[in-house]
């Protein structure tokens, strides 16, 4: 479903530490399958995600989405490209401190001009099936590090996106905690999501539910498939 | 249309939880902007209602008064002079004025002494303004005693006092029976202060003036649209002063504000990038942004203006009676006819409610506009 051709992202281009994070990437990603980056911190996966989920535009080459060429296209509609197509995962979750949970789930929502009770009854159901339910009024701060990570998996999945982005999900989190998150992905794939996430831990590379491994070094490919 | 109306409630909801998760801030902008739009719109309201006052009370005195001058300076104006003015056409009528000043030892204050002469004060008694009860804690049926010109004693019984509504001009008001305040200096009978004419007809009055000054060499004449205009300055004088000073906390209010509201925090900048990683448009963020700008100037408005209006037509406008009343020494206490002008209104809207929401969108558009991979750093 996506498909990037010779992708390269330079930082800084033109200056005295212009740096080259992606030196050339082809690669597909798969709808409704899970895709794993893997390689050493430093390698550009956090980059090649942000190119993959519209959050940022190649330095040079080509990314496709279902056919459709997205490098090039203006600011405008990478957002709305972003807003229906991704849900992100960050690796520091970003929840916006100050409120609840609960309406850190519903903010990638507003812009979109639904009915707030709606809204609201759609943002409890997701918490509820993340069992976080109860935790919906607590504001976003007092969350354990597992909880933090629910809460933003639900607000990726607000407005029920095709493709769920994920960097480092299990970096900030127990083993027990990465098998339930493991656990989370293989629900989200059941139900026909594209999951893509970055990792360098064994335990997620090497599981059943991970349909792909790309593995990065220095910007570039080093090996492709399972 | 629908989906329109729900986005903005959305965004609005959101920017009211986004106020309160930064109180302190919130409540600080609030309290600063609330002060001066209540300072600013007191100055307003304040001058505008007390230069109508004065109007009106002016609308009331006489169309043309004459003066004589010996030596270039005021002096008494002999009866006789009435009929001279009497015999110019044109003019309804014309009478002799007394009134003068009376310094207060007792009180260590001015009071403006009349012979009013519709109603006339009865001999022995005294009419007192507001300003007067106060200084001499009088109440009707007291004594009040005074020195007259040649040393006697000249004793009046306080009949009662004058109504508050125009105390602006009558605070300091005395008024006796013409006996008497010829007694007190000293007058003979067909000496006046001064003399009032009216006229028939309103447009005559220069031509009027002109014939009077024709006839009588000695007079000086003043016309109330003269002295209205030089109240005018006077007020205009005093309002402009507290301007000047009100200017430099502005401008300070400003600065504040500038600072404060476009000087994004980290935090802030984060909470951007957040919103429009998980699909936020660039727009939306400023609708936000400019929505927070806008609860908390417009809150703040009204509630300084509204309490400017207390201050003002409740209060008595107690924080700048001092500066820009008092020609009388006696302040007068009382209030001032609620009045509301739009066009200040809207002045005062303009200057104090889009400058903020412009000091907070600007820096927002420039930080709405980085890239928001820096979130996933
Ligand atoms: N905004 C940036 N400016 C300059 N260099 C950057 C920037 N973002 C990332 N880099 C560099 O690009 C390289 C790849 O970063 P990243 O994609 O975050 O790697 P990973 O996620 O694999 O650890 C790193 O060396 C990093 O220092
Ligand atoms: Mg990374």
């Amino acid at each position: 479903m996506i498909h990037l051709s010779d992708v390269r992202k330079a930082f800084n281009q033109g200056k005295a530490n212009e740096f080259w994070a992606l030196k050339g990437i082809d690669l597909s990603v798969p709808a409704g399958k899970v895709t794993v980056f893997r390689g050493p911190s430093g390698s550009g996966k956090t980059t090649l995600l942000t190119l993959v989920g519209c959050l940022a535009r190649p330095t040079s080459g080509r990314v496709r989405l279902k056919d459709r060429d997205i490098s090039g296209l203006p600011e405008r509609f990478l957002t709305d490209i972003r807003r229906s197509t991704f849900g992100f995962v960050f690796q520091q979750f970003n929840l916006l401190k100050g409120i609840s949970a609960l309406e850190n789930v519903m903010i990638p929502a507003y812009p979109l001009g639904h009915d707030r009770k709606d809204l609201s009854r759609r943002a409890h159901g997701l918490m509820e099936s993340l069992d976080i339910g109860a935790k919906a009024q607590s504001m976003a701060e007092w969350l354990s590090g597992g909880e933090a990570q629910r809460v933003a998996i639900a607000r990726a999945l607000i407005n029920d996106p095709e493709v769920v982005i994920a960097d480092e999900p299990t970096a900030n989190l127990d083993s027990e905690r990465s098998r339930q998150f493991l656990g989370i992905v293989e629900t989200l794939k059941a139900s026909g999501k594209t999951v893509l996430m970055t990792s360098h831990d064994p335990l997620v590379c090497d599981t059943a539910v991970v349909d792909h491994v790309v593995t990065l070094h220095d910007g570039q490919l080093v090996d492709s498939g399972a | 249309m629908r989906l329109w109306l729900n986005k903005q409630r959305n965004l609005l909801d959101f920017s009211l939880s986004s106020l309160s998760r930064r109180r302190g801030k919130t409540l600080g902008m609030l309290a600063v902007y609330t002060s001066i739009v209540f300072l600013l719109a007191s100055v307003m309201l304040f001058s505008h209602a007390i230069r109508r006052e004065a109007a009106t009370v002016l609308a009331k005195s006489p169309e043309v008064l004459v003066q004589r001058m010996v030596a270039g300076r005021h002096d008494l104006i002999p009866a006789r002079h009435l009929d001279a003015i009497k015999g110019i056409r044109g003019v309804q009528s014309a009478e002799g004025r007394l009134w003068g000043y009376l310094f207060d030892p007792a009180a260590v204050a001015n009071y403006t002494l009349m012979v009013p002469t519709n109603p006339r004060i009865e001999p022995g008694k005294v009419v007192i303004g507001d300003g007067v009860v106060r200084a001499r804690s009088a109440d009707p049926g007291d004594l009040m005693s005074f020195r007259a010109h040649d040393g006697s004693l000249v004793q009046f019984k306080v009949d009662h006092t004058i109504s508050r509504d125009s105390a602006l001009v009558s605070a300091d008001l005395f008024l006796v029976a013409e006996e008497d305040f010829r007694r007190l200096f000293g007058i003979a009978p067909g000496l006046f202060t001064d003399l009032a004419v009216s006229v028939r007809n309103p447009r005559e009055v220069i031509k009027i003036a002109e014939k009077i000054d024709a006839a009588l060499p000695d007079t000086r004449i003043i016309l109330r649209d003269e002295i209205l205009r030089t109240y005018e300055s006077v007020f205009d004088w005093r309002e402009g002063m507290l301007l000047v000073l009100l200017a430099g906390s502005i401008l300070a209010f400003a600065i504040f504000s500038w600072e404060k509201a476009s000087g994004l925090s980290a935090e802030e900048r984060r909470e951007i990038g957040i919103l429009k990683a998980v699909g936020w448009e660039t727009g939306d963020v400023i609708r936000l942004k400019m929505l927070e700008g806008l609860v908390v100037s417009l809150s703040a408005f009204l509630v300084g203006y509204l309490l400017a209006y207390a201050h003002v037509f409740h209060f008595g406008a107690g924080l700048f009676e001092p500066v820009l009343k008092g020609w009388a020494v006696l302040y007068p206490k009382y209030k001032l006819t609620p009045f509301v002008d739009e066009l200040q209104v809207a002045t005062l809207f303009f200057f104090t409610v889009f400058p903020y929401t412009i000091a907070t969108v600007v820096p927002i558009w420039r930080a709405a506009i980085v890239d928001p991979d820096t979130v996933m750093r």
